[in-house]
């Protein structure tokens, strides 16, 4: 089978990394929010923090859910600025009249944002003091969104690794796998038949779908990351005995294949009914993406800093689909995880860690790529001087992930590409 | 603290970025944590502008904090600089900044840079965006235009046009349809501000004969100051709705001494209401909400010129509270101000008005409770920032009014087959109107018990503890949905009153015939 072996050890894993210090373009991690309120059904999301911090949250998703959502703001006002010891009242108060009004929600996370660090309110004794209140209805619990310490999709990281320590524990004999990481309903599925054809199980996911259905943990906890962010979460995981199983992100063919069988490996799975069980899904992986192979082959494509998934994103299509990535750019690059990604990617390209917009832009004027993957910040200004770009939320917004994904995953980057060739205006 | 689920403005430093982001040649430097760039896509997505905002962001991190902020924030606004070389710069702080007290004022004053530079002062836990517009204008106003004019010409009046911004709802073409009445009666145009002017321009606003305040929320500061400073008289009628548009004609008229009859133009919006299938039009029961200006526009135009009737009337900023209370006193409603969504939602709620008029949080809250709505006021969406020309003001602006607010409404006939014939299993009410969501959501799954006749929240009065009999609420269920609710509301109300305990059949038609309009 096509491990990462396979592509040799031509990659990026010794290229040097320009690291920039400037203007970040880039969201805070409050934003996570906005899929993680969907995913887990009975949670709500209060975010303490400014205006500010509200205007974002509906810019960025509201105005997109026309449905009331699980998430809202407690609004710091001056007055709450001038005593601390209303502010917690001011909470206790906004929390009943939150639950009185949605006494369905399980779990409840207060959300600290960019307002709430710098004024030091400490969300996480606050988090205690009123799951005693509500105990025995609501589990409220604390992590940060802000700005200042998350960017983007470390927000759920965040949540998540806040998730870990109230996990139960697992102390049973036989090892079990999590699947860690918030992905759509149906790619979800597809993972869990696979893992079942493969005859591993026990499988969960974190997070579940309910508050009330979490996952155990222990040492015998065996987890897959499905996504690049969580390094937070896996540490927490880590801490708490589990074992992470080094793999490559599953996008694509390839990447979905290494990933399955990192498991596949740890629950010694014989290897003929690793490949025979997962070749459907392989095969109709290879046949969607050839279609999207020749509009994206040779094309040069450069990933501003974003999600964290641009260097998993950039393999697959440089692996995949013959692209070649010119800059790869992400927030924050966590070596450990990314090893054998950074292996795979084409020793010729460019990688940076942090931002200073301007500068990055001007690189980007430069290179002139085919294609850019950039935040809704910089995608029309960067159309309108007439190179093509893909905005980068969307590839947190759709399902990517998986063998039956990976054909949407290449059309997510053929799609403007097709556009600028098909428009006539 | 306060609980906000969607809030109707966001933070003043978006409103200094509107006026920033619609000049020319002005850059804004914001000492922000990491993060609030997100603003940059208000512009670039829902106004789908092409080139960035002329903002500078410090996005300091918490590893920054320890260290010196202010240092970030000096080295930002140099290189802000020596990229852009601005005519003007704004210099200021988010909310986070504003906690941490780095005083972008001091920090740029003592770095004498080569051009004006305006320090704004946005109390963020206090103020919000219109007013931190209004604010950044009128700061820009003082600072660049202070000096008097040379010498006003008197070959023509002139006029500023003050207040239209970036991300403003119509703003655009508000100005080209203003723009078309001052041609019409021989008045130039001498400046647009903010939108599309320069730092000169600024400086050259003293050159007009007059001001007109389009947005008193964005621009009624810097007119007032004006008038002050240089002795320039201020048109304060908006012309929004047809009657207001002869207003402004007639306003401006005076002040010139032209004969306003060039401008006048018919427009559709009288025949068209007059036609006799506006008729059903009439009583229809709306409520409105939004900016003050434009709710109060939109009142004189549903009531006088569409013939409906405001049941309720409101706005989100308090700054012109005192006009909103004074419009409210003309249609008989209690004004409501209120920046709290769920407060709007509990009015609307309690009034069950047949058309919602407001902004884009009245259509979740009309969407919820099945109930008509167009948009007349910011926040807006992307949607509302429409390809085709659709202005507000003016007499095309009427036109587009008209269109816009009868759309949402069942048409006329169907109106009545709705009323006569209940049973039809395409042609349901059940349905909605026409233009509402063709099927039915799947709700979320805490909202299932929600909708228009079982409410979240308590009722107002205890009269919801009554009990309908069977037959009786199978009568209501006759009653088209779009007044349903207003009756089921006036026979608990009526039978609350006389201490009936048990809803009948008569009991509705005694309500009927005692609320009879
Ligand atoms: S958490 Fe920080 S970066 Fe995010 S919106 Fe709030 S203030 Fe801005
Ligand atoms: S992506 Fe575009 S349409 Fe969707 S919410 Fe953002 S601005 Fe609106």
């Amino acid at each position: 089978m096509a491990t990462a072996q396979h592509f040799g050890r031509t990659g990026c894993d010794a290229t040097p990394v320009l690291r920039e210090r400037g203007q970040r373009e880039v969201f805070c991690g409050l934003t996570g929010i906005i899929w993680l309120h969907r995913k887990i059904q009975d949670a709500f999301f209060l975010v303490v923090g400014s205006r500010t911090c509200a205007h974002l949250l509906q810019s960025a998703a509201g105005v997109m859910v026309f449905a009331e959502p699980r998430f809202a703001t407690a609004i710091i006002e001056e007055r709450d600025l001038a005593g601390m010891a209303d502010c917690n009242d001011e909470l206790d108060r906004i929390v009943d009249q939150m639950l009185l009004r949605r006494p369905d929600i399980k779990l409840l996370f207060l959300v600290g944002s960019c307002p709430s660090e710098v004024i030091k309110l400490d969300l996480s004794r606050a988090a205690a003091r009123l799951s005693v209140k509500h105990g025995g209805t609501t589990r409220i619990l604390n992590y940060s969104g802000s700005g200042i310490e998350t960017t983007f999709t470390e927000g759920e990281d965040a949540c998540l690794a806040a998730l870990v320590p109230g996990l139960a524990a697992d102390a049973s004999a036989k090892p079990s796998l999590m699947i860690v990481g918030a992905l759509p309903d149906v790619v979800e599925d597809q993972f869990l038949r696979l893992f079942d054809a493969l005859g591993i199980g026990p499988v969960h996911t974190l997070p579940a779908r309910r508050a009330g259905a979490m996952p155990p943990v222990g040492p015998n906890t065996r987890f897959l990351l499905a996504q690049p962010f969580l390094g937070e979460t896996a540490r927490a995981l880590e801490d708490r005995g589990a074992t992470r199983l080094d793999a490559l992100f599953p996008f694509g063919a390839e990447g979905t294949t290494d990933w399955l069988h990192a498991a596949a490996q740890a629950f010694g799975v014989d290897a003929m009914q690793f490949r025979r069980t997962i070749a459907p899904g392989r095969e109709r992986a290879k046949r969607a993406l050839a279609h999207a192979r020749p509009l994206l082959e040779g094309r040069r494509i450069s990933f501003l800093p974003d999600s964290q998934l641009e260097i998993p994103l950039a393999r697959f299509l440089a692996i995949e689909l013959g692209m070649v990535p010119v800059e790869v750019g992400t927030p924050y690059l966590h070596r450990r995880h990314l090893a054998r990604e950074l292996a795979l990617l084409p020793a010729a390209t460019r990688l940076s860690e942090g931002q200073d917009v301007d500068r990055q832009l001007d690189r980007v004027r430069a290179d002139r790529p085919d294609l850019t993957v950039c935040g809704l910040g910089l995608a029309n200004p960067l159309e309108a001087e007439g190179l093509t770009t893909k905005w980068a939320i969307e590839l947190v917004f759709s399902p990517v992930h998986g063998f039956d994904q990976a054909g949407d995953l290449a059309d997510l980057f053929a799609r403007p590409l097709r556009r600028r060739d098909l428009l006539r205006v | 603290m306060q609980l906000t689920v969607w809030t109707y403005e966001g933070p003043p430093h978006v409103g200094a970025m509107r006026i920033a982001t619609a000049m020319e040649d002005v850059h804004y430097v914001l000492h922000a944590p990491q993060g609030d760039t997100y603003a940059d896509l208000l512009f670039t997505m829902i106004e789908r502008r092409g080139k960035r905002p002329p903002v500078t962001y410090t996005t300091f991190q918490a590893r920054d904090l320890g260290k010196d902020t202010a240092a970030l924030f000096q080295t930002a606004a140099r290189d802000a600089y020596a990229r852009f070389t601005p005519g003007a710069m704004l210099v200021g702080a988010s909310c986070t900044a504003e906690l941490i007290q780095d005083d972008p004022a001091g920090l740029v004053a003592a770095m004498d840079l080569p051009c004006p530079v305006v320090a704004l002062e946005l109390p963020s836990y206090q103020r919000k965006e219109n007013w931190g517009a209004a604010e950044t204008f009128y700061q820009l106003v003082r600072t660049l235009a202070a000096s008097p004019a040379p010498n006003r010409s008197n070959a023509r009046p002139t006029a500023n046009i003050l207040g239209p911004t970036a991300l403003g709802f119509r703003h655009r073409d508000d100005v080209i349809e203003v723009r078309r009445i001052l041609n019409a009666l021989g008045i130039a145009v001498n400046v647009v501000a903010p939108l599309g002017a320069t730092t000169a321009d600024i400086a050259r606003l003293p050159a007009a004969d007059f001001n007109i305040c389009l947005y008193p929320e964005i621009a009624d500061t810097a007119c007032r100051w004006l008038a002050r400073e240089h002795g320039q008289p201020v048109v304060t009628t908006v012309p929004i709705g047809h009657g207001a548009t002869r207003d402004f004609i007639a306003e401006l008229a005076a002040l010139t001494g032209i004969d306003p009859a060039g401008a006048c133009d018919p427009g559709h919006l009288p025949w068209w209401s007059r036609s006799v299938d506006s008729t059903y039009l009439t009583g229809k029961r709306v409520f409105i909400f939004g900016d003050a200006t434009h709710a109060i526009a939109a009142a004189r135009v549903a009531r006088d010129e569409l013939g409906f009737e405001v049941v309720g009337l409101g706005c989100y900023n308090r700054e012109f509270a005192r006009d909103l209370r004074a419009a409210a006193a003309l249609y008989g409603v209690t004004p409501l101000i209120t920046d709290d969504y769920l407060v709007v939602e509990e009015a609307i709620q309690a009034l069950q008005p047949e058309l919602v008029l407001g902004t884009q949080m009245e259509r979740h809250i009309a969407k919820r409770l099945r109930i008509p709505c167009a948009v007349i006021s910011a926040p807006v969406h992307v949607q509302d920032f429409p390809a085709r020309y659709s202005p507000q003001m003016g007499f095309e602006g009427a036109n587009v009014l008209f269109d816009t607010w009868v759309h949402p409404l069942v048409m006329g006939l169907e109106e009545h087959l709705l009323t006569m014939f209940r049973d039809d299993f395409e042609f349901s009410d059940m349905a909605g109107a026409s233009h509402l969501a063709p099927l039915p959501v799947a709700p979320e799954p805490a909202l299932q018990a929600v909708s228009p006749e079982v409410a979240p929240h308590p009722a107002p009065d205890a009269s919801a503890a009554r009990v309908w009999s069977a037959d009786a609420e199978r009568e209501l269920l006759k009653i088209p949905f779009f007044v349903r609710g207003k009756a089921r509301r006036n026979t608990e109300r009526f039978a609350a009153e006389r201490d009936v305990a048990t809803i009948t059949i008569d009991t509705l038609y005694d309500a009927k015939a005692h609320y009879a309009r």
